[in-house]
């Protein structure tokens, strides 16, 4: 994207040429793998459709794979994601956005070096450590003596969202503080000479002009969410069911597929081949979701 | 960056009710607080509880042995190494592919439609779920190439869930080098190679490595896609990296985490001490790296 003030044309020689090609197929190497994805899911997604009919796969809500008589209404696996995420969500926008408020509005250089490793360390922390503390902290130390043992289990929608949003916030905070930082100055002076407080400036000045990338951070959180999976396997249970309730024990799409890779599932058997119609509608929801934030950040960037 | 505030006391028509805006200032300043103490606390807590259940497991012995079926006995040599290998493995891989990626898309390309989809398709990649490339790795790697549930096959899989990663980290680093230094080299005469090998690439790297090193980090702790294309539980030899099974410290973990007795709790927090301090020593390096690195750049 760089180009040469002085231009001597012509005079690439051949191993210039070869060494453009190299860089260029290390490049198409993601088109091959976005290729080979997708290729993956809809060849062995078909072949599962042969044996059970699309409609209802995606409109069934007893999901039943290990279990005879066997049922595949992926709505039981899907409102099992839909409810961690939103209780992630729940979670993680306030706190994300009030801590990249402090990161971008309050704070002190000094005070930012001692927070921002907060954000840093949560982010770093393998997932499967994230769910090791759900199910031995936030379950038996938390929920159950909160709720009552009666009422929750140690596996639960809610032990699951607590954790995932646990995980998400540093997404949100980061990308958030990015998109305040890149408010001009003078729009935040502009407000503060008409006589604005501080939090009115940032109410009313820096958020919306923020917006397109706070909803951005969002909407990625929300596709993380999703497709996490070792926080979620040991916190949320393995029974699918098609509930809304948080303190029920349920399963996601992302820890069945566990499940099913980790027993001793004939690979020819449906149950098998269900994993990629899993996995499918998981990679089509996250695409979704990253395309509609790069979206939002294109149609509603606030140019200064 | 304060208003500027009249006298003291004056109540003019510029602030009405400004004690009770003030308040709600006040009070929004102390929520921004206290959510970063909430995470505070409960990253303290997550640490604590670990700690607490798994120090009294952690010794020398927990380092140099195999797995067992009884708790007291039980060691993480195998996933251990299984997990240095497969870090070793990636960043091998990831490197190359990575920065020549990054020099393409960040010095050659043009702007145009190719090049824009090649760039979007990349930023496209690092949101898909790391489960997907499980999926991908299982049929590409273990049954089309027929690699097996090796450590190989792990470590592609895993090269290709990073490096999205690493190509955004290695652009950014190639972006922050100023065009001086491009002009530079090019007034004395240098082709395009010649000035990214040359001028570019040292003023670069100092980020691509920091990226390369969490990069690394960030493969070392994933388990779901290994879990996908059939790591195991219970390995009990030091893992052959191109044939035979290997098991690694997050599904270790987990294989420990999910069994009733106290015990294993006890010594899957143990497991959990020795990935931390891996991530820790890591991001340590991380730093050391980026300090060493640039210490001749200067502009």
């Amino acid at each position: 994207m760089t180009s040469a003030p002085i231009s001597l044309a012509h005079r690439r020689s051949i191993g210039e040429r070869i060494i453009e090609r190299l860089l260029f197929l290390a490049v198409a190497l993601g088109i091959v793998t976005t290729i080979g994805i997708i290729a993956v899911l809809a060849f062995q997604t078909v072949e599962f459709f042969l044996e059970v009919s699309p409609i209802d796969f995606f409109t069934g809500t007893r999901w039943s794979a290990l279990i005879k008589p066997q049922a595949f209404g992926v709505l039981a696996l899907v409102s099992g994601t839909l409810l961690v995420t939103a209780i992630a969500l729940v979670i993680a926008v306030p706190l994300g956005l009030l801590a990249a408020t402090l990161l971008a509005e309050y704070a002190t250089p000094r005070i930012r070096t001692l927070v921002k490793p907060i954000l840093e360390t949560i982010a770093g922390v393998p997932t499967i450590v994230l769910g090791f503390f759900g199910l031995n902290f936030i379950a038996p130390q938390i929920l159950r003596p909160l709720l009552g043992a009666d009422n929750i289990g140690t596996f639960s929608a809610l032990n699951g969202g607590i954790v995932v949003g646990f995980l998400i916030t540093p997404l949100i905070a980061s990308i958030s503080e990015d998109s305040m930082r890149a408010v001009p100055r003078g729009m935040r002076e502009g407000a503060y000479a008409m006589g604005a407080t501080k939090f009115e400036v940032i109410r009313k000045v820096v958020f919306p002009a923020a917006l397109s990338g706070i909803m951005a951070s969002i909407i990625l959180a929300m596709s993380r969410a999703i497709g996490e999976t070792m926080a979620v396997v040991l916190t949320v249970g393995t029974k699918p069911q098609f509930t809304f309730d948080p303190t029920q024990s349920i399963q996601t799409m992302t820890a069945f597929i566990v499940q099913i890779s980790i027993g001793e599932t004939a690979q020819g058997s449906l149950e098998f081949k269900s994993l990629f119609a899993v996995g499918a509608t998981l990679f089509v929801m996250t695409l979704g979701l990253n395309l509609l934030s790069g979206w939002v950040v294109r149609r509603f960037r606030t140019v200064y | 960056m304060a208003a500027a505030a009249p006298a003291a006391g004056a109540q003019s028509r510029f602030e009405p009710a400004l004690m009770r805006r003030k308040l709600t200032g006040t009070i929004f300043y102390g929520a921004c607080v206290a959510s970063i103490g909430l995470l505070l606390l409960a990253l303290m807590a997550l640490l604590a509880d670990v700690l607490v259940r798994g120090l009294p497991w952690l010794d020398i012995d927990f380092l140099t042995s195999m797995p067992s079926a009884r708790p007291a006995r039980a060691g993480i040599l195998s996933a251990l190494v299984g997990s240095l290998e497969i870090g070793l493995l990636v960043a091998v891989l990831a490197f190359p592919i990575g920065v020549a990626a990054a020099i393409y898309l960040g010095e050659y390309a043009s702007d145009s439609r190719l090049n824009r989809l090649l760039q979007t398709n990349i930023s496209n990649l690092a949101g898909v779920p790391s489960i997907i490339y499980g999926i991908l790795g299982l049929a590409v790697f273990v049954r089309l190439l027929k690699l097996g549930p090796t450590v190989l096959a792990g470590a592609l899989t895993l090269t290709l869930l990073i490096l999205p990663v690493v190509i955004i980290a290695s652009i950014e680093a190639l972006k922050a080098v100023p065009n001086a230094q491009r002009e530079g080299a090019y007034a004395l005469g240098a082709s395009r190679w010649q000035m990214v090998r040359q001028s570019v690439l040292p003023a670069a790297a100092p980020g691509i490595m920091t990226g390369i090193i969490l990069a690394m980090a960030r493969a070392i702790g994933e388990a779901a896609p290994l879990i996908i294309i059939g790591a195991f539980t219970f390995v009990q030899f030091v893992p052959n990296p191109i044939s035979g099974q290997y098991t690694v410290l997050p599904i270790q973990i987990y294989g420990w985490a999910v069994r009733p007795q106290d015990d294993f709790q006890g010594v899957s927090a143990a497991a959990i001490i020795v990935i931390l301090a891996l991530m820790l020593i890591l991001n340590a390096l991380a730093i050391i790296v980026r300090i060493r690195l640039s210490r001749h750049i200067q502009w």
